[in-house]
């Protein structure tokens, strides 16, 4: 299978799905949107029992995941979310995704109509690194987290953590948690706001509702 | 053989065995969405594998329009091996060591169940075009009616190819508690024009033969062989790709160096459809294979649910999985996406796959180790929210 789809490593669920898992109720209803090879789907229907679903791009990786026994379409993010009823999810999940699809603002849009809350995580290009290299070479940077050169790389929209705070504010969308975490995905133990995450974390994963809903 | 071979010579075998039959609608007869209503009439079925203590490891197939309910084993009427060999068996996909897979034939059909062929109890004579005619829906009524003769309450899944693709479709629609998991492979809500104008032509090809005689051709002793293999070779060349068909024929001549310069078989294509024309005719009457088609071009979910195909499945709580192909034109991948549209509309549960095959319509009826691979996670996932003993 393409890399690009595993989300396991040596059969152990990758840390940074880990800690969405966490983020999410028992029994809880969830769309997972680029589900990959299914890995976080897996892991909640085992650990938490949710009534999980998933959309991946993919055909090899939607395959993998209904051979697997779990409730996967083949879909678009950009095209597809669309056709889902509003309030249908307790959550919906978009992991390591936003960045590779084509209009991230419409997306997000439609992950807080379809569900009451959003996890989202993104790669952070305003990481310290990412500026070094970007500010010392000229050339755009090529790290742990981004590891593709630019004209083979899915990621078509990236954002710093300020950009996506800015942009969750722009669309009256309530931040309720956010935790920095770094290359292998774990959570980082530094301030999760303001400047130093922005420069300091890797990665950003958000929990995301709403305005106005509770 | 010869075209005067005789009406009942050619359909003698398809009398002798039909496998298991039930006599329905005695009591209550069936109402068609035609408004005639049909009763007593018998369904024609085969079962495989073993019912367990409480009932609940039944898979219902549901045929496609030229198939019966011989789906596995040998045919005892072509004495051919059954459609789908590799699905269904011990350790298939369908697994006959752990669920009881039911095949019904089809309304309309001719391999047992009541059609046109079969004798009208009024007149004594085959019902010929006095036969009713037929609705997706009136077919899955009568399985619903087999079920219940059978004893049979709920159905861990239902699935099927092509024309039994809409008939699983239809099953979770009608009746959605009975329902725990549907299965369409290479299917759609309603036929495209497309669908509809190739039909017509073999509808065409066997009404425009002079031996149907208005398709009163059993009470003259003749059957439009010409016309009805003509359609056979119009619906093949459409379940099959150009790349398939390239693949297996090519330009090759056959039985030939050269061009006859004459309208013999000279191609092996022509060859294989003039085959194929002639061994359906053996086996299938012309008359349901007008009625199954027309079926298949009235079916219409869309419009059951007055153009909103998200009501068909509003809060149905079958599983569904939709199987689709690349390579087949005739029910292409949107087709099936439409339906996991609308089943996403309504919160359905929805697994979707399109399976890379150039093999056509046909593939589903064909060796694809990544539908079967499909089909057994599904079932597995699908046998882990099961009320009934996990099959």
């Amino acid at each position: 299978m393409n890399p690009d789809l595993q989300r396991t490593h040596g059969g152990e669920i990758r840390v940074d799905l880990l800690l969405i898992a966490d983020m999410i109720e028992p029994g809880a209803r969830i769309l997972d949107v680029g589900c990959g090879d299914g890995a976080l789907l897996r892991h909640l229907a085992r650990a938490k029992e949710v009534d999980g679903r998933g959309i991946e791009l993919s055909q090899a990786g939607v395959n993998a995941c209904v051979a697997q026994g779990l409730s996967v379409v083949q879909g678009d993010a950009d095209t597809d979310l669309v056709n889902y009823p509003a309030d249908s999810f307790d959550y919906v999940v978009l992991s390591q995704t936003l960045q590779m699809v084509r209009r991230p603002r419409d997306v997000i849009d439609q992950l807080l109509r379809i569900g009451r809350k959003c996890v989202i995580s993104i790669p952070n290009f305003g990481h310290w690194k990412v500026r070094w290299k970007l500010g010392m070479t000229g050339r755009m940077p090529v790290t742990e987290v981004l590891d593709r050169q630019w004209y083979d790389t899915p990621n078509a929209h990236f954002c710093t953590i300020k950009d996506f705070v800015l942009l969750c504010r722009d669309l009256e969308i309530r931040i309720e948690r956010r935790i920095s975490v770094d290359k292998q995905g774990r959570r980082m133990n530094i301030v999760n706001d303001g400047p130093f995450a922005n420069l300091f974390a890797e990665q950003g994963v958000f929990v995301l509702s709403r305005q106005g809903n509770d | 053989m010869s075209s005067t071979q005789r009406y009942d010579e050619a359909v003698a075998g398809a009398d002798i065995e039909v496998g298991h039959t039930a006599e329905l609608g005695v009591d209550a007869p069936l109402t068609l969405d035609c408004g005639v209503d049909l009763g007593p009439f018998t369904v024609a079925y085969q079962t495989y594998g073993e019912l367990n203590e409480d009932r609940s490891n039944i898979i219902l197939v549901c045929h496609a329009l030229t198939g019966d309910q011989f789906v596995t084993g040998t045919n005892p009427v072509t004495g051919k091996e059954g459609w789908w060999p590799l699905m269904v068996g011990p350790g298939l996909p369908f697994d006959t060591d752990r669920y009881l897979v039911v095949c019904a034939n089809v309304l309309g059909g001719c391999m047992g169940t009541e059609g046109p062929k079969s004798i009208d109890p009024r007149t004594g004579s085959p019902y010929g075009l006095s036969f009713p005619v037929i609705t997706i829906k009136d077919m899955v009524r009568a399985q619903a009616m087999l079920l219940d003769h059978l004893g049979i309450e709920k159905i861990f899944c239902v699935s099927g190819g092509s024309m039994g693709g809409m008939q699983a479709l239809q099953w979770a629609v009608t009746y959605p508690g009975r329902v725990h998991a549907a299965i369409p492979i290479g299917s759609a809500v309603h036929h495209t024009a497309q669908n509809i104008a190739l039909h017509e032509v073999g509808r065409q090809a066997i009404m425009g033969d002079a031996d149907w005689r208005g398709g009163d051709y059993m009470s003259h002793n003749t059957i439009p062989k010409a016309g009805l293999s003509v359609a056979r070779m119009a619906a093949h060349i459409s379940y099959l790709s150009e790349a398939a068909m390239h693949r297996k024929f090519g330009r090759q001549l056959q039985d030939r160096d050269a061009p006859s310069y004459g309208f013999g078989a000279d191609f092996q294509v022509e060859s294989y459809l003039r085959h194929q024309g002639t061994v359906f005719v053996e086996r299938f009457d012309a008359n349901s294979y007008l009625y199954l088609t027309r079926a298949m071009d009235y079916f219409d979910l869309i419009k059951e649910y007055n153009g909103v195909l998200a009501d068909a499945f509003e809060a149905c709580p079958t599983r569904f999985c939709i199987i689709s192909f690349t390579g087949d034109w005739l029910f292409p991948t949107p087709e099936s996406r439409k339906i996991v549209h609308a089943l996403n509309a309504a919160a359905a549960n929805v697994s979707f796959v399109e399976i890379d095959s150039d093999k056509g319509h046909d593939a589903f009826l064909l060796d694809e180790p990544e539908m079967f691979e499909t089909i057994r996670g599904f079932l597995r996932g699908a046998a882990e929210h099961w009320s009934g003993n996990t099959p």
